[in-house]
């Protein structure tokens, strides 16, 4: 088995049938769809794009944003979609995770969590210096990152898996778009409480972070977003770069 | 006619996606009738083993199905459509499979993480028209938690955890237990080197 590398592409990004074509190009393991916007304006996913880039991209694709019943994974599914992720809606509704999974197979859902690390206060601080540090925590954020809830993201993860979810996409809210590198300590945080492939997004701005977040996040697999595309490195280059780290990845 | 069988829960609308995108064209078989018309028949697999079987049945499938392979016509199996041409599967231990091939289907042993969800590499036993153009050692897509044994039949055989079959032959019949329609340009290859033939 290898490590993952996938790709994520948010809508209105380009023309559909070019970006399947420069996926397939490039080597991309699998591409990820997301409608950032949809659930916080809720827009549904045009299902169009999906049917365009799964005419012509061979590899798994799993599309996100705005899915709030099995009817809208359902069509997505049909109009050319491997996977479906949900988010804020799995969260206000767990069910959800179990009746896509019952349906179409956990192969079929992906639950992304977005994920913030838990702020020490200064009083837990001051303690800090007499007591060992507190285990670091993570709270899951939905709507984009906009909305905190109650939930702690290693318990969320495991009973995400509970119900039928396939894959886990997370996220760092506190790395996502910083290009510092993925959140390592998440990361493993969640890939040792589950059995199901952690993919890691947020923070990837060099090659580098890529190999850390397999070798110390045990990641599954990493989400590499538009840098790769536009940016100065390829994704060719990335994954010779990681198999020289002695890491399995596909090179085509 | 090229048919792709459709008994509700196989991954149908992707095969056929990429068959198009071959330039051939492919029809969703849902009844006895339409398989008998087709010239070339392939089996996309995905869902639950005794699901699967029940299925075939309540469709009235299972029939022309089982006289497709006796008369050895063109067929392509994917995944479950790999592991229903063996005795069995542990996935639903009652249910019988249509005995081409000896040996049961088992779940995977050893390994932390089942199924197995993503890229693995198909090591090619012995040469077969299915994997013309395809060097030993190409990735493919694979998701599940099953694995047929490997066997004489095996033309090439996959590591994890385990050696299983990854893909099989007997004659005008083959089948593979990743998803060559997940499985960028290889798996492309497979459908056009079965398409062509």
């Amino acid at each position: 088995m290898v490590k993952g590398v996938r790709f994520l592409e948010l809508r209105d990004a380009g023309d559909p049938s070019e970006l399947a074509d420069a996926y397939n190009r490039q080597g991309a393991d699998e591409l990820v769809l997301l409608d950032i916007s949809a659930s916080r304006e809720g827009r549904a996913t045009l299902m169009e794009t999906v049917n365009q880039v799964a005419s012509r991209l061979f590899i798994p694709l799993t599309v996100g944003g705005g899915i709030r019943t099995l009817d809208d994974a359902r069509r997505l599914l049909s109009s050319g979609a491997d996977k479906i992720s949900v988010n804020t809606s799995a969260v206000e509704s767990p069910a959800l995770i179990e009746e896509i999974a019952s349906r179409f197979g956990s192969q079929a859902v992906v639950v992304a969590i977005d994920a913030r690390r838990k702020r020490v206060d200064s009083r837990a601080s001051n303690e800090e210096s007499t007591h060992p540090s507190p285990k670091a925590a993570w709270t899951v954020t939905t709507h984009g990152g906009s909305r905190e809830t109650a939930l702690d993201a290693c318990e969320w993860a495991e009973r995400v898996e509970s119900l039928g979810a396939g894959e886990i996409l997370l996220t760092s809210m506190d790395t996502d778009g910083v290009q510092t590198g993925f959140d390592c300590e998440l990361t493993a945080a969640v890939a040792g409480r589950v059995r199901i492939p952690v993919i890691a997004s947020g923070g990837a701005g060099e090659p580098r972070h890529f190999a850390e977040v397999f070798l110390k996040g045990h990641a599954d697999a990493a989400l590499a977003a538009s840098i790769f595309h536009f940016g100065q490195y390829s994704l060719p280059d990335l994954k010779s770069y990681l198999r020289q780290e002695g890491i399995p990845v596909r090179v085509i | 006619m090229i048919a792709i069988l459709d008994y509700g829960a196989g991954n149908t609308g992707s095969v056929r996606k990429a068959v198009k995108y071959l330039g051939y064209s492919a029809e969703p078989a849902d009844s006895p009738e339409s398989v008998e018309a087709a010239t070339k028949l392939i089996f996309p697999g995905q869902g639950h083993f005794g699901t699967m079987m029940k299925s075939l049945h309540d469709r009235r499938l299972l029939e022309p199905l089982r006289r497709w392979l006796r008369a050895g016509r063109p067929f392509l199996g994917i995944c479950l459509g790999l592991q229903v041409l063996y005795e069995g599967s542990d996935e639903a231990p009652d249910v019988p499979g249509l005995k081409i091939f000896c040996g049961r289907v088992r779940r995977f042993e050893n390994v932390f993480k089942v199924p197995q969800v993503g890229w693995n590499q198909i090591e090619i036993c012995r040469e077969s028209r299915i994997l013309a153009g395809i060097p030993t050692g190409s990735y493919a897509y694979f998701c599940h938690s099953y694995v047929a044994p490997v066997m004489d039949g095996s033309v090439a055989v996959t590591e994890y955890g385990q050696k299983f079959t990854s893909v099989v032959e007997k004659s005008a019949l083959w089948a593979v237990q990743f998803h060559p329609e997940k499985s960028g340009d290889v798996g492309v290859q497979v459908l056009q080197n079965f398409l062509s033939l």
